[in-house]
């Protein structure tokens, strides 16, 4: 399956960022083969409002079944769970790790959005 | 004629020289109305004490997808800039606290699967004090789509000879939409840097919209003159210089006028009406009586 994980560099050493909507790019891993495409979020960055719906938009349209990031406000949450993307929060380390753990089970799926719109 | 009260930074005087201009020339027997067009924080009426006649619900027009009829095709998400509408999974999600109300999305849907509805974000109430019409626009707390109740609030129709547009502080959409359409602009400033700062960024705003304008610097104290040097430099005219006194702050503390708890004021906003026609005509306008 395709999990999207949000990062703060183009490669699987790179931190994972704590922001969804705004984060600086997502590492889309494919993880039974282990290959993965960095897709540059620069325009949800910078975007004035809206930031997270969009990148749910492109997480489901990458084609992921689950994204991992730090926090996820309600917007995105409600558009993710829409595209039947399941989202894990409180996730740190590199994305090498998130993804290790995400394949070792150690992660758990959020039932809900762990902050306010515009934290 | 319509002169629009504005200010870079808040706090600066717009009410007090919106409702004290409008007092003024009430009394002269001009037909005015003063209008809040602050409308996240109006307090006009904390002066003017208005009896309010009339509260009209103000509504965006927001989208409504009918689920049976929509094909899933994404065009709605994709012409909104404002991110109000996402589509995934052939699905579509609405955020109407973001939507503009531009109906770009009803517009575009091939199956005809968007209905426009309107969604409440605030009044807009008319009445009157004494002798001034009264019109402001209030936005439920928690809204951010201040400029569609502002429109609303500005374009109320009017018997009146003068409206006085008290506009929210800034140089953002509020403040461009209050003062949008204003024959002549009054920026009130503060002698202070910060007061400064932000006048440069509304003058500049006010350029840009084209609009007559002048300043008038309120707490102004003799010895500083920083006020001068910039409006000069600027090349912008001073409309009016209001001094810096402890006793209109403690009528406005009690919701006072100043032109009416401290009458020797009445002159200040006279010859500033007087500055503004002059101004604005480029001839010395109608002098009140």
């Amino acid at each position: 399956m395709k999990i999207a994980v949000t990062s703060e560099g183009s490669t699987l050493e790179a931190a994972v960022d704590p922001r969804f909507g705004r984060c600086k790019y997502f590492i889309v891993v494919d993880t039974d083969t282990g290959a993965f495409e960095a897709v540059d979020n620069v325009q949800n960055l910078n975007a004035a409002q809206g930031a997270g719906i969009q990148s749910a938009e492109t997480v489901v349209n990458q084609g992921a079944e689950a994204v991992l990031t730090g926090h996820c406000g309600p917007k995105a949450f409600r558009t993710l769970s829409t595209g039947e993307v399941k989202i894990y929060v409180g996730v740190e380390g590199t994305v090498r790790e998130a993804v290790e753990a995400f394949k070792a089970g150690k992660l758990q799926a959020s039932e809900n959005a762990d902050v306010e719109g515009h934290w | 004629m319509k002169i629009a009260i504005a200010s870079g930074k808040g706090g600066t005087g717009k009410t007090t020289v919106a409702t004290c201009l409008a007092q003024v020339l009430a009394e002269t027997g001009l037909r005015v109305r003063y209008l809040d067009c602050d409308v996240e924080e109006p307090n006009g009426h904390l002066f003017l004490h208005p009896e309010i006649y009339e509260s009209k619900p103000v509504t965006v027009p927001v989208p409504e997808v009918d689920r049976e009829k929509c094909v899933g095709c994404g065009l709605c998400a994709k012409i909104c800039q404002y991110a109000a509408i996402a589509c995934v999974k052939k699905k579509v999600v609405t955020f109407p606290e973001l939507c503009h109300g531009c109906g770009g999305c009803a517009r575009v849907c091939p199956a005809g699967a968007i209905r426009e509805v309107g969604r409440g974000i605030g009044v807009a109430e008319t009445g009157r004090s004494c002798k001034i019409d009264f019109a402001q626009g209030c936005l439920r707390v928690g809204e951010a789509m201040s400029p569609s109740l502002i429109r609303q609030v500005r374009d109320i129709p009017t018997g009146a000879e003068l409206d006085i547009i008290d506009a929210p502080p800034g140089t953002s959409c509020p403040a461009i939409t209050a003062i949008r359409g204003a024959d002549f602009v009054l920026l009130v400033t503060e002698p202070t840097p910060f007061g400064l700062n932000d006048l440069a960024l509304a003058l500049d705003m006010v350029r840009e919209l084209d609009i007559p304008r002048a300043v008038v610097v309120n707490r102004h104290e003799d010895e500083n003159l920083s006020a001068r040097k910039f409006c000069s430099e600027r090349h912008v005219q001073i409309a009016a210089e209001i001094p810096d006194d402890r006793r209109v702050a403690e009528a406005y503390s009690q919701g006072l006028l100043p032109v009416i708890a401290l009458p020797e004021y009445r002159p200040y906003f006279l010859d500033l009406w007087a500055n503004v026609n002059k101004l604005a005509t480029g001839t010395p306008g109608k002098e009140p009586a």
